[in-house]
């Protein structure tokens, strides 16, 4: 099957540290897949490179074969990229409904005369906008307070905003960046149900994640890298038991069998 | 236009009897030419309120804009006989242009940087303002500029110009407000609240800020022609850096995160300025100073801020 995502060569550098070294992998449509690695292992940097928040010194990435290496991040986002942030990055001033609503920023069109003069075509895009946020919202369950200041939520809720604006893009992938951090075991089962129910609604997931629990359990496919290296790749079974990743990442005295 | 329908009704209201209240207490006699002036500064203001208070960029440098309008307007009427509607327009067609040569490179700046990128673009008008004798008449500007008028009748008499002003400043909240409340306006807090993650959920942030800086521009340039069309008089001394500096003071008192707090806090300094601290003479700087130290430590939200805050007390105490 064709590739939804494909890097091919990435490589990072700053100064001195080289963060990634000719990273290649595909990412299949319809995937679950997993950027695992120790601390500083460069999981983010590449998130980074895929999203153009950060411009990769080599290499190149393709979306749905196409090249999308010279597109600025707002070109990928309208390309089908979107993405949650490692550390929350919601919109604190803007309520939880408008924080959606931007996220309808790249599927609507009206511009500045229209939206000042409030056309016609401007209130019936709008109304279909707000519609469009609000299914979102419904779909990661924060329905009930679309009027709060974004801020105001508690961590797993922010969480949860932030994908629920990363889909309101309606993106062919979406990445997410640590999405467990910060979650109790609770919001953590709530979560791995809706990146299953993502998937299943025709969204293609990749994400990075420190919880080894949640990325063994949901992801069809993992990527391990390490100083910047790609390690190993394959399915969670093998990953576990693959002698590098072991030695890299997990350590060497545990006992894997109950992981 | 559900939304703020009784903000706007109140402020139409309040506009309507104004002038009724100056006519019969003759102690504030001349108040209505000091509105005509805070309904020019709010025009400024609006524009800068959704620049700094929306998009949350800075700028030290808006009365540039209101001169380049006021100018533009004023030269090619006086000198090259231009009807002042069109002369208005020029201006506003040369404030955009010079907002976008502008902005292209100095919206890359960010907090104090883009403060002084943009106050250097400002110094840089008034000089010109200065020296371009030939055309700006220099330090002692020119007079005879023509009023405004629909065939006819002339806008010259403090009544008619403060329904025009106020017309149009009625006109220019009403933009705003529909673009606060659109995508655009969306976009715009976004940019002010996470630029990265703006830009990451398609938001062409440059994009977005350049064209902000040139729609506040536009707001300062019409203001600027209104201002000359009022006086018939212009010199450089109206564009200079402390004007700026009052612009954003306005935004600031009256509540950055709202236009209406910059029509208040324009209508309010206007008469602080032009009214109540003229026995201060030269000190009222001090004063301003004072105040803008007040409101940033005890009143960050602005005077608008002010009735939640007395609400969320209340609700404590309880």
């Amino acid at each position: 099957m064709e590739p939804l995502l494909e890097t091919t060569g990435i490589t990072k550098h700053f100064g001195g540290i080289q963060a990634l070294n000719d990273i290649t992998f595909k990412v299949r449509p319809g995937q679950i897949k997993a950027i695992i690695g120790p601390n500083g292992a460069g999981k983010t940097t590449l998130f980074n490179c895929i999203s153009g928040v950060l411009k990769a010194d080599k290499g190149d990435i393709k979306l749905n074969g196409q090249s999308i290496t010279g597109f600025p991040p707002h070109k990928r986002a309208q390309a089908g990229i979107s993405r949650t942030f490692q550390n929350v990055a919601i919109f604190p001033e803007m309520t939880v409904l408008e924080n959606v609503l931007v996220g309808r920023h790249c599927r609507s069109r009206c511009e500045m005369l229209q939206a000042g003069f409030r056309t016609r075509s401007m209130r019936n895009e709008e109304r279909e906008i707000v519609e469009k946020a609000w299914n979102f919202l419904e779909f990661v369950g924060l329905e009930n307070q679309t009027e709060k200041r974004a801020g105001e939520l508690p961590l797993g809720d922010q969480r949860l905003l932030e994908i629920a604006r990363a889909l309101a893009t309606e993106p062919k992938i979406v990445l997410l960046d640590e999405p467990a951090g910060g979650l109790n075991t609770k919001e953590t089962e709530r979560l791995a149900e809706l990146i299953h129910q993502i998937r299943d609604s025709g969204i293609t997931v990749l994400l990075v994640e420190h919880d080894m629990n949640l990325v063994m359990d949901i992801s069809d496919e993992i990527l391990v890298i390490n100083f910047g290296e790609r390690l190993a790749e394959g399915n969670p079974k093998s990953i576990k038991s693959n002698p590098d990743v072991i030695n890299a990442y997990l350590g060497e005295d545990i006992d894997y069998s109950d992981l | 236009m559900g939304y703020e329908k009784k903000k706007i009704l109140c402020l139409i209201l309040f506009l309507v009897i104004f002038p009724v209240l100056v006519n019969y207490i003759p102690a504030i006699s001349n108040y209505l030419e000091v509105m005509i002036f805070a309904g020019i500064f709010c025009l400024v203001t609006i524009g800068l309120s959704l620049l700094m208070g929306y998009a949350g960029q800075i700028s030290l440098g808006h009365a540039a804009f209101l001169g380049i309008g006021a100018y533009s307007s004023g030269i090619l009427t006086t000198k090259f006989g231009l009807s002042p509607w069109l002369g208005i327009l020029a201006g506003v067609a040369l404030s955009s242009a010079i907002a976008v040569v502008v902005g292209i490179p100095s919206l890359k700046l960010k907090g104090h940087y883009l403060a002084m990128a943009t106050l250097g673009f400002g110094e840089i008008v008034f000089i010109v303002f200065n020296e371009e004798v030939d055309l700006t008449g220099g330090p002692s500007g020119f007079a005879d500029i023509p009023y405004l008028h629909i065939g006819s009748f002339e806008f010259t008499s403090e009544l008619t110009y403060y329904i025009l002003v106020w017309s149009v400043v009625l006109i220019g909240l009403f933009f705003a407000l529909n673009l606060i409340h659109s995508r655009v306006g969306r976009a715009w807090k976004a940019i002010h609240g996470n630029e990265l993650a703006a830009e990451a959920m398609g938001v062409p942030t440059s994009k977005y800020k350049l064209k902000i800086f040139v729609l506040s521009s536009i707001y300062a340039s019409i203001a600027g022609s209104l201002y000359t069309h009022y006086i018939c008089f212009l010199n450089p001394s109206s564009f200079d850096l402390f004007w700026s500096i009052k612009f954003v003071m306005m935004v600031i008192v009256g509540g950055m995160n709202s236009v209406w707090g910059a029509i208040i806090g324009t209508v309010l300094l206007t008469y602080l300025g032009n009214e109540w601290l003229t026995a201060f003479k030269h000190f009222d700087v001090l004063v301003y100073g004072f105040i803008l130290l007040l409101i940033t430590m005890f009143l960050p939200g602005g005077i608008v801020s002010l009735p939640e805050i007395l609400k969320s007390k209340r609700t404590i105490t309880r």
